[in-house]
């Protein structure tokens, strides 16, 4: 009999729709490799085993009474922990949570539970989101199931959805969950050799998901390839109205929609992105992604997105801002952790909470995002940021009158090694310098995994796409992907 | 520009965030280097640009004006909000003295 965990989000649904196998026989497999990889590899916070059995029965069930079944129908998944699930613990990766248990449920989980999926466990990440490496974690690092030839050291899965990342690469989940704030699904699934994409900000209901940088966060899928992230992105997204920046749009059928014939297509190379210091091989696979666009029959044209190398440090304050103000209701007073020391009063609570509960790179974003928004320095930094924000987006309206979609790298290398940035919270910015633009600009974007580098790790490529055409992002992901012809794992280790 | 110990000391206070000398000594340079980075942004020119306010346009929207239409953000629901403080009492948050 096949490894089921072997098997993607369309082949594990259909083959239960057909009988193949059935969805507890999917979920009981998962469960074990969780379980297994857990002590190597800490990709889950919490596991709950009982949580993708119990879903799983409902969907044998269903099938046995003839009922229809959802889009992602019998699939467990792995929940990135940024997402507040009922009943089970939902950390955002800090101490200052550690213990909450939600009252509610996350419209997008929700919106999975109902389409059928199963929940496998809670996902790590970097602390509130924060971070390109999964190391900011209160609850340990993620380890990449990757290691580079003839090397044992550690790797990062990537950030801030790491647990997500590692968890697909190592076959533990056929798809999980992931947030975007500046790239935080993109990297991670480059970093891995997986898909992920990033839809337009607004199509998927930010309720419920832990806050971070509310004008840029949004909720994406990651899986093993872009057929799998079409199904899971059409169960996640939709209007919801306690959302107020949700879009109230229907849900397009990617899945159906989808194609990789790209002729009468133009593919923009943006001439910004060729950056000095960006790792040969980087540049090699890009032009090699190129090649293989031009061979589904798009047109490439050069395309101008001058305000670039603004755009790392305009988010370097805008959702530093965001972030201390949306972290400002972790006061120790209506959930999570408080410390009060002996005869403090309600200030000192406060202080003393905070420092106990927030992780070093939490505090110096709060700690930057405070100091741009104080007095006599909000006009200086935060308005002049969210001014060449403008622009920024306007270079890609503009870009977008010469073509439909804009290749690119996902990251400027393929994943390093855990500790090797942590003491350089700038050189970890870098990181995400290909991914932010199309964070501030509030666009699709989504990473597909290109190959191997003379390391033997992966790198991945990235497509933009115009607001509201993760269709296009998806078809152009679809042609690359039958090209690079990716089926690299990792050599199991753990 | 760059900041002093006291800048530091004073932002986090404002941040509600209790450091000691050392921490503060600690993040000084860190906050300066990136603050040094992010002021290459007084480079471009922004004059008549509008700062962003909505990445995509959208519309704010007023719900219909009945109780508890949606009642996972309704009212009634006290003993749920109260469930995960720290010391909730009489139904209420509880909190330190905070009159002398």
């Amino acid at each position: 009999m096949t490894d089921l965990t072997e098997l993607g989000v369309k082949a594990i649904r259909d083959g239960v729709a057909a009988g193949d196998f059935s969805a507890r026989e999917v979920a009981e497999a998962f469960n074990a490799n969780v379980e297994a990889a857990q002590q190597a590899l800490n990709a889950f916070i919490v596991a709950t085993p009982e949580k993708a059995i119990e879903a799983a029965s409902a969907v044998d069930a269903a099938r046995a009474k003839g009922e229809a079944l959802g889009k992602m129908a019998g699939v467990p998944i792995g929940m990135k922990d940024l997402f507040a699930t009922k009943g089970v613990q939902t950390t955002a990766a800090s101490h200052i949570l550690e213990g909450f248990v939600p009252e509610y449920e996350s419209t997008v989980s929700a919106n999975l539970w109902k389409a059928g999926a199963g929940m496998l466990g809670k996902l790590n990440l970097d602390q509130f989101a924060m971070g390109s490496s999964n190391e900011t974690s209160y609850f340990g690092n993620v380890i990449s199931p990757w290691r580079k030839a003839g090397s044992n050291a550690a790797l990062a899965p990537g950030g801030s959805s790491g647990g997500s990342s590692a968890a697909i690469a190592a076959r533990l989940c056929p798809a999980a969950t992931g947030t975007d704030t500046g790239g935080s699904i993109r990297q991670p699934a480059a970093f891995v050799g997986i898909s992920g994409i990033k839809p337009t900000y607004g199509r998927c209901s930010r309720w419920g998901v832990v806050a971070f940088a509310s004008s840029l966060d949004q909720a994406g899928p990651m899986a093993r390839d872009v057929t799998d992230c079409a199904i899971m992105l059409e169960a996640m997204a939709g209007f919801d109205p306690k959302d107020s920046t949700s879009l109230n749009l229907p849900v397009p059928q990617w899945e159906a929609g989808l194609n990789a014939d790209l002729r009468g297509k133009k593919v923009g190379i943006p001439r910004e992105y060729r950056m000095d210091g960006t790792d040969p091989e980087i540049l090699a696979s890009w032009d090699r992604g190129i090649e293989w666009l031009k061979d589904a029959g798009a047109e490439i044209v050069d395309v101008s997105l001058p305000h670039t190398k603004y755009a790392l440090p305009a988010y370097y304050i805008v959702a530093p801002a965001e972030a201390s103000s949306n972290l400002a209701r972790y006061d120790g007073v209506r959930y999570g952790l408080r410390d009060l020391p002996e005869g403090a009063g309600l200030q000192d609570m406060y202080a003393a909470t905070r420092a106990a509960g927030f992780g070093d790179e939490v505090k110096r974003r709060i700690m930057i995002g405070t100091y741009v928004l104080s007095a006599g320095f909000y006009d200086a930094y935060y308005n002049q940021a969210q001014r060449v924000r403008t622009l920024i987006a306007n270079d890609f309206k503009a870009a977008f009158e010469l073509c439909d979609v804009i290749l690119a790298p996902t990251t400027p290398t393929a994943s390093f090694p855990l500790g090797d940035k942590v003491d350089d919270p700038l050189a970890m910015y870098l990181n995400d310098v290909f991914a932010v633009p199309a964070s501030l600009a509030g666009l699709p974007a989504m990473s597909v995994p290109w190959g191997l580098n003379s390391d033997g790790l992966p790198l991945g490529l990235q497509i933009i796409g115009r607001a509201f055409d993760e269709q296009g992002v998806l078809n152009a992901g679809l042609a690359i992907e039958s090209r690079a012809m990716f089926n690299a794992k990792p050599e199991k280790w753990w | 520009m760059s900041v002093t110990h006291e800048t530091v000391a004073k932002i986090a206070n404002l941040a509600r965030i209790r450091m000691d000398d050392a921490e503060i000594a600690k993040l000084v340079p860190e906050f300066n280097n990136i603050l040094a980075w992010v002021e290459q942004l007084g480079e471009v020119d922004t004059s008549g640009v509008e700062p962003m306010t909505a990445v995509i346009e959208n519309h704010l929207r007023l719900r219909d004006d009945v109780i508890d239409a949606d009642p996972l953000t309704g009212g009634g629901v006290r003993d749920a909000v109260l469930a995960n403080a720290p010391a909730a009492e009489h139904g209420f948050f509880g909190v330190p003295k905070v009159i002398e």
